[in-house]
């Protein structure tokens, strides 16, 4: 079984939100100071997703990265947790699209590398939270895609897939090649290894250029954008809480189920 | 773009009636074509869909395609996506509105993508510029944290909206408009998914997303022990548990029940969050809500910042002590 996933690093999502700074002048957001970028969650959970496919009945697992000044030891996680090959996007020309400029960039070199039976996107960036990359490299390599899987299951050449929906899951069955989108609900990732962490040590990832893959550069990065960011902003939250206070915790719940009583609220 | 009239909401529906993000959709589209001057649009995909129609046009619809084929019984991207497609060339709205579910999160990109546009997803917010024309896309970013506001110039203009955040009309039986029916014109070969099974979670009680009031658990609960605690002021306020994701992910609740960004937007009149950090994901799911009261033991969460009534300490001395009083004021 060939395997690509495709990782983003991001702002770690969980950072306080006390740290998440704009900057208004052009609209991008500061990195917080201290904070190390993170592999997307989701993306964590797809890579887990394609291990326990190679764990059960082997295969090869490249991931794919599209990015400037990638972190090394954030990117290098998916070898540390078990994958083989490591393909960075790394180039000025690849950046600052929108979702479909990312995609199509991440299917042509996903054209480039080849063989693959099934290739794995997190259900959405922790960053811009658009769920998009995923059905664009599905549709720009005439793929069928299944999105927010929480179980696979492989069995004679087709996936059996647990789709999460509003109130449980379906299952669908789709034959391969396909495009998974896994969610959270898979599962959580795995540790890598102290042994995995040292093979990718070693290991040295490739890096494409806009020029390594094969592709019209009016469909890259920012060039590529259908999409124009006016502004990027943050809510303002209004209001004020009320603290209840009493002599004892529960002195203080009793409180404030009068005050609620009194506000109306209950 | 001239070429391009017309808005157009996607309707999906929930046993046999439209559902509620739709006649939400309907609401927002209204205005939208009104600012444009231009007509409101639904198209329905189904089998047997009879009806559906006729309730989009109470609810504010001039126009209802509806394709109706044994083939889209069950949604599926290799299905959904050519009906649409036919129908967009067919119609050439200007604009597209699909609702933020999980039919929208897969359908909007894959027709977005086919159709050689873009779709901003999970917009909270929908204006005509009045400059422009374009139609301006606000959505939430970064988990909450941020929010962006987008235009694209390629049509149609596709966004998918977030539940809650659109107000339906008032449903008018007597409102005129017309109802056309379009072939699906499938070629059944070319679907490569089989839809096996639909598993259905029930929860007992009221659905989260329709109760007034929503008491929900974060990681401090501990245990599904917890949550049954918190069943019980549920039961007796009648309203609905909810979870931040920890205790999804741990199996003390199902993950039916998750508030937030992943999961379910919720804006009930009463949000009371236990044991819950208020992480940005989180207050994506449950920020609309007109009175948010928390519980929790460190007096520097986030969540203070987003509630209106706070009491700081230990939730297992709190609530055991808060539901006695107020099932004793409710039982007066
Ligand atoms: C892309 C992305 C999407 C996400 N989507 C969602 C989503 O949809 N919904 C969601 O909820 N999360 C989501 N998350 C996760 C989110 O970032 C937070 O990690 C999560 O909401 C935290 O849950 P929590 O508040 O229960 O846990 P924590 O942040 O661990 O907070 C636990 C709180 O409980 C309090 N506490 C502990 N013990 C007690 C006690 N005995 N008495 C009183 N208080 C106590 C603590 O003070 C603390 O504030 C998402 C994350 C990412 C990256």
């Amino acid at each position: 079984m060939n395997m690509v996933v495709c990782v983003k690093q991001v702002i770690d999502p969980e950072a306080p939100p006390a740290s998440f700074k704009i900057n208004q002048s052009d609209n991008t957001v500061v990195p917080p100071s201290g904070i190390p970028p993170v592999l997307s969650p989701f993306d964590e959970n797809a890579i887990e997703a394609a291990l326990q496919i190679k764990d059960a009945q082997g295969g090869k697992i490249t991931a794919v990265s599209l990015g400037i000044n990638l972190l090394r030891d954030v990117v290098k996680k998916p070898l540390s947790m078990g994958a083989d090959d490591l393909i960075l996007l790394e180039d000025e020309a690849f950046v600052n699209g929108d979702s479909l400029s990312t995609a199509y960039a991440l299917a042509m070199a996903i054209k480039k590398i080849g063989e693959y039976d099934i290739i794995f996107c997190g259900r959405q960036a922790a960053d811009w939270d658009a769920g998009q990359v995923g059905s664009g490299i599905a549709e720009i390599l005439g793929l069928p895609c299944v999105t927010l899987a929480k179980k696979i299951d492989i069995t004679n050449g087709k996936a059996r897939i647990e789709r999460v929906t509003a109130d449980g899951y379906e299952v669908i069955e789709v034959s391969l090649p396909a495009l998974i989108t896994v969610s959270n609900e898979f599962g959580e990732p795995r540790y890598p290894t102290i042994k995995g962490i040292m093979a990718a040590k070693r290991k040295q990832p490739i890096v494409w250029k806009a020029a390594d893959i094969e592709s019209e550069s009016s469909k890259l990065g920012a060039t590529g954008r259908r999409t124009k960011l006016l502004k990027l902003f943050q809510p303002v939250r209004e209001g004020e809480c009320e603290i209840i206070e009493g002599e004892s915790p529960e002195e203080a719940a009793v409180n404030l189920a009068l005050k609620l009583r009194e506000a109306k609220v209950i | 773009m001239a070429d391009y009239k017309g808005v157009m909401v996607y309707g999906e529906s929930t046993d046999g009636k439209l559902a509620a993000i739709t006649t939400e959709l309907l609401g927002c589209g209204r205005k939208l074509a009104d600012d444009l001057g231009q007509e409101l649009y639904a198209v329905i995909l189904g089998s047997d869909i009879n009806g559906l129609a006729q309730e989009a046009i109470a609810f504010g619809a001039d126009k209802v395609f509806t394709v109706d084929d044994p083939l889209l019984k069950d949604y599926q991207s290799d299905s959904y996506t050519p009906v649409m497609e036919k129908v967009v060339k067919e119609v050439m709205p200007e604009i597209i509105l699909l609702g933020q579910t999980s039919l929208g999160r897969d359908l909007a990109p894959r027709l977005a993508f086919r159709l050689d546009t873009a779709v901003s997803m999970d917009c909270i917010d929908l204006s005509i510029d009045p400059e422009s024309k374009l139609m301006l896309q606000t959505r939430s970013v970064y988990g909450g944290n941020a929010q962006a506001t987008f235009t694209s110039e390629s049509s149609p203009q596709i966004a998918t909206v977030r539940a809650k955040t659109m107000s339906s009309m008032e449903r008018d039986d007597s409102r005129k408009g017309e109802i056309i029916t379009i072939e699906a014109g499938l070629d059944p070969s070319a679907i490569r998914t089989k839809v096996l099974e639909k598993v259905i979670e029930e929860v007992e009680g009221i659905k989260i997303e329709d109760a007034e009031v929503v008491v929900a658990g974060g990681r401090g609960i501990g245990s599904e022990e917890g949550f049954k605690q918190l069943g019980e002021l549920a039961k007796i306020l009648n309203g609905a548990v909810g979870a931040s994701r920890p205790p999804c992910d741990n199996g003390w609740i199902s993950d039916s029940s998750q508030v937030g960004l992943t999961g379910k937007i919720v804006s009930p009149n009463v949000y009371i969050a236990v044991a819950v950090s208020g992480a940005s994901q989180h207050m994506s799911g449950c920020s609309g809500s007109k009175n948010i009261i928390a519980i929790n033991r460190d007096p520097d969460a986030n969540i203070f910042k987003a509630s209106h009534y706070g009491v700081v300490g230990d939730w297992k001395k709190i609530l055991p002590a808060f539901t006695s009083k107020v099932k004793e004021l409710l039982d007066k």
